[in-house]
């Protein structure tokens, strides 16, 4: 039984047809990196699968549970699919244990104790402890991003969404990030990924997705995927980026 | 002409007495008008449908009122006007409720800018977590709107203070209504709508400066960054 199955997914942007029916299915613990032109239509999908942007057609499952159409509150939610931003969205009035803490507070409600040992939790384990008192505007992208991963494991989502998200980042700081993903994916957290970092979704995913005009082109492991690529859009999509 | 300040030593006390009185109707309404505002703006953000569409349009009326009409009209409105209608208000009730109504509406649209101006990411972020509208509202999109239109906010309660001096029109005992009612005692016109002036001014000031301090403090994280 897949942890996330996608089926028949469509999405219109006014007249723009953005996904033209996605099928999906996810392994828990599965790392899978969605690569594509932009505009392919792989934000959007990654969007539709915590409701950000809602679906014209196709369902979502996470584990047997319906999760679209409005089947889960947006709280139920937040506990099942975490996400995480290229542009960080850290709270900027609220330091880096207050942008953790707010969510287990506000919306699971957790006891202040408790929501506080969370985020101390997965603050550690993103590397940002000694922070826990500075504010957004005081830290690097990097450190910002990891704060924003943590506020997102703070809520104990079964998958993680991580759009683009080292590419508003200055070269050294990338790798800061995408070794805590690496972690995370060693610990067998779902990771879904878009992303153009071609080296990580070749070293670290499972399953690499190449997306194209709002289908998914073509899927397979990542060895097989990067040096034998089955069509020419994939063969130019990777000439293109390598 | 000779100045003579003694003149005005005998009512100290009657012009202490219009100072608390502009204090007091300053601190409650700057209080009261800016709880109206954050409602308001409530209300009114986003896009809202049913029953909030309705009172969003209602409150939208309201705004426009205030903001297009004279303040003095305003307070006859509500001192003369409501008794008109069967509803009895002290002079003191009416200059309070008129203060209120009129910072309220302006710092409604003050606000709303700040709100306006919160970027997109900070909604989908807030909304990624599972918080609600109203929880959004709250933890996320206020107070970092509340920074960014701070400086208008400050102004805005300056001109509600200094605009005060008007309910003595409806012989509210405050500071301007002192000020007449010792010239025309001791005909002393100059030296006391001098002191009265210099009160006011103290006061724009000291407002100013009590603004700021609580600003340092609740916008702290602005500090080392932009945003």
């Amino acid at each position: 039984m897949a942890l996330v199955s996608v089926k028949d997914l469509h999405k219109s942007f006014g007249e723009l047809e953005v996904l033209k029916g996605i099928d999906l299915e996810i392994e828990a613990g599965e790392v899978v990196s969605i690569i594509g032109r932009s505009g392919s239509g792989k934000s959007t999908l990654l969007r539709c699968l915590n409701q950000l942007e809602r679906h014209d057609w196709g369902t979502i499952h996470l584990a047997d549970q319906r999760l679209d159409g409005g089947a889960m509150s947006p709280g139920e939610l937040s506990q099942n699919v975490g996400m995480v931003f290229q542009s960080f969205n850290l709270f900027p009035h609220k330091t880096v244990i207050e942008n953790v803490m707010l969510a287990p507070l506000v919306v699971k409600q957790t006891p202040r104790d408790e929501a506080r040992r969370i985020a101390e939790q997965v603050l550690d384990k993103v590397g940002m402890l000694e922070k826990i008192d500075a504010y957004p505007a005081q830290l690097s992208g990097g450190q910002q991003q990891r704060v924003a991963i943590a506020r997102a494991l703070a809520m104990n989502p079964k998958v993680l969404l991580c759009d683009e998200v080292t590419s508003a980042l200055d070269p050294e700081l990338v790798g800061e990030v995408l070794r805590v993903l690496e972690d995370l994916a060693r610990e067998g957290m779902t990771l879904i990924l878009v992303t153009h970092e071609m080296k990580f979704a070749r070293d670290v995913s499972h399953r690499v997705v190449f997306m194209h005009q709002g289908r998914i082109h073509e899927s397979g492991d990542p060895q097989t995927l990067f040096t034998r690529p089955e069509t020419p859009e994939l063969s130019q999509f990777i000439a293109s980026v390598l | 002409m000779t100045l003579d300040f003694s003149t005005l030593l005998p009512y100290t006390d009657v012009i202490l007495e219009g100072l608390v009185t502009t204090l007091w109707l300053t601190v409650v309404t700057t209080a009261a008008g800016i709880a109206l505002a954050i409602l308001v703006a409530y209300v009114r953000d986003g896009s809202p449908t049913g029953t909030r569409a309705v009172i969003s349009r209602l409150l939208g009326g309201y705004v426009e009122i205030v903001r297009n009409t004279p303040f003095i009209v305003q307070l006859f409105f509500l001192y003369f006007g409501l008794p008109a209608l069967g509803v009895p208000i002290s002079a003191t009730a009416a200059a309070l409720l008129a203060m209120i109504l009129n910072l309220g509406a302006y710092t409604a649209e003050i606000l709303r800018a700040g709100i306006d101006s919160t970027l997109k990411g900070q909604h989908e972020a807030a909304r990624a977590l599972g918080l609600s509208r109203r929880q959004s509202f709250r933890h996320v999109v206020l107070v970092p709107a509340f920074s960014r239109v701070y400086p208008s906010l400050i102004s805005q309660c300056i001109i509600v203070m200094l605009g005060s001096a008007v309910v003595s029109q409806i012989s509210v005992f405050d500071l301007t209504y002192a000020a007449n009612f010792i010239q025309s005692r001791n005909f002393r016109g100059f030296e006391v709508y001098l002191v009265v002036t210099l009160i006011y001014l103290l006061l724009a000031v000291g407002l100013r400066l009590a603004f700021e301090f609580v600003g340092r403090r609740l916008f702290a994280f602005r500090q080392g960054g932009s945003s």
